[in-house]
């Protein structure tokens, strides 16, 4: 399922409460939420709760979700992100992000801008492919393993400014693949 | 004009959430203020999502899908505090991530004084080890020069200082460990409302920080 349908599926849920779209959303992203909090190391058990949470938060934050500024996939990643910090850690997220209705002026969007979306979510499907091992080895730990980029520094036994200059190579080469519009 | 930001690497950790509560609080009210910031972060949480759709599937419970579902209609429960409705001289200056932990206007707020430099309101949060803090600095107050065990995150709300030539004015973030010595003075005629995380007791250089001290603590 491409990044454009699940977007969609996002905003049907948001506008008009459909459980279709969310039982469709559920078949892509369950098995992967579950996947990424197994990598996370919580035990089978944990993960799974942390997947059906996730995904009851994805039915009730729908309406948070902006499509022009993210794409299905990391906005459902934030919620993963968020949950366990909820759950795991029992604590608060500050976030960034106001909890409003993002604007959906439909009319504001040209046959441009949507042919740039599109390859943007290509980009970014293949950014992770296209990252060198070492980086990747970098984000992995940061992301699946909940560490700081010094503690990932320390296990990996990488001087600190090796990680963050991978951290810096990732991020830049993140940040060519998205359009002026959406960094 | 904001001019000092936080350290890419500390917008890497919040935006994969392994920054503790209290850090990611200063991170999140200064990226809330800063679009620049905002984007690095943004950036992050694509590489996440690729990561996310990128791994391989992992089966689900067969019953998940259903349970969900017959949860749907349930009202949401220990849902994050919302913002508290306050005046609008708070909402100007207070950013968004932070008003939930005031939970009342600034003029509320229970601030103590010490010395006659500022005012001090502690911020309430579960994570151990950390002192977080709205500190209101008078105009023209000296802080006693000083360094840090652990590190020191300062968010400017409002006001400004000047520290080692430097100026940090309304949404400014200062990052001091250790191998800073420093010394804020408050150059603005307004007073300088700044939130303040520290990971570890302040250490005080010098005579007026020997006095200062016991106020300071942790």
């Amino acid at each position: 399922m491409d990044n454009d349908h699940l977007s969609n599926l996002i905003v049907t849920i948001a506008n008009a409460g459909d459980r279709k779209a969310f039982a469709d959303l559920f078949k892509h992203f369950a098995p992967r939420l579950k996947a990424f909090a197994v990598r996370q190391g919580v035990g089978s058990t944990t993960a799974e709760e942390l997947m059906q949470e996730s995904m009851l938060s994805v039915w009730r934050k729908a309406h948070t979700f902006d499509p022009k500024r993210a794409t299905a996939s990391t906005w459902v990643f934030t919620i993963l992100r968020n949950k366990r910090i909820d759950m795991l850690r029992r604590e608060n997220r500050p976030d960034v992000d106001i909890e409003d209705v993002p604007e959906r002026a439909s009319d504001a969007s040209s046959a441009d801008e949507d042919y740039q979306t599109r390859q943007t979510r290509d980009l970014l499907r293949h950014a992770m492919d296209e990252l060198p091992a070492d980086q990747v080895e970098v984000l992995q730990k940061a992301f699946f393993e909940d560490k700081s980029h010094s503690v990932v520094a320390e296990e990996l036994n990488l001087p600190l400014g090796t990680v963050k200059s991978r951290i810096r190579l990732a991020l830049s080469r993140m940040r060519a693949a998205l359009p002026e519009s959406q960094i | 004009m904001i001019n000092h930001h936080p350290p890419l690497e500390l917008l890497f950790d919040y935006a994969t959430g392994s920054l503790p509560e209290p850090v990611a609080l200063a991170v999140a009210s200064h990226a809330s203020m800063c679009s620049d910031c905002r984007k690095q972060v943004d950036a992050v949480e694509s590489l996440g999502g690729a990561l996310l759709s990128s791994i391989e599937p992992e089966e689900v419970s067969k019953d998940a899908l259903r349970s969900v579902m017959a949860r749907l209609d349930e009202p949401e429960v220990g849902a994050m505090r919302c913002a508290a409705a306050t005046n609008r001289e708070t909402t100007e200056v207070v950013p968004e991530p932070l008003l939930p932990y005031l939970g009342r206007g600034l003029a509320h707020l229970a601030w103590r004084g010490v010395g006659r430099k500022f005012d001090e309101v502690h911020l309430n949060l579960a994570a151990k080890g950390f002192k977080a803090s709205l500190m209101r600095l008078k105009p023209g107050a000296e802080m006693p020069s000083h360094t840090h065990v652990g590190t020191e995150y300062t968010l400017v709300l409002a006001g400004g200082y000047k520290d080692n030539g430097e100026q940090y004015g309304r949404g400014d973030f200062a990052l001091k460990d250790s191998s800073h010595e420093h010394r804020p003075i408050v150059d603005t005629d307004e007073p300088c409302l700044c939130l303040v995380v520290l990971d570890a007791p302040v250490k005080l250089t010098g005579a007026m920080g020997r006095l200062m001290n016991p106020f300071l603590r942790v």
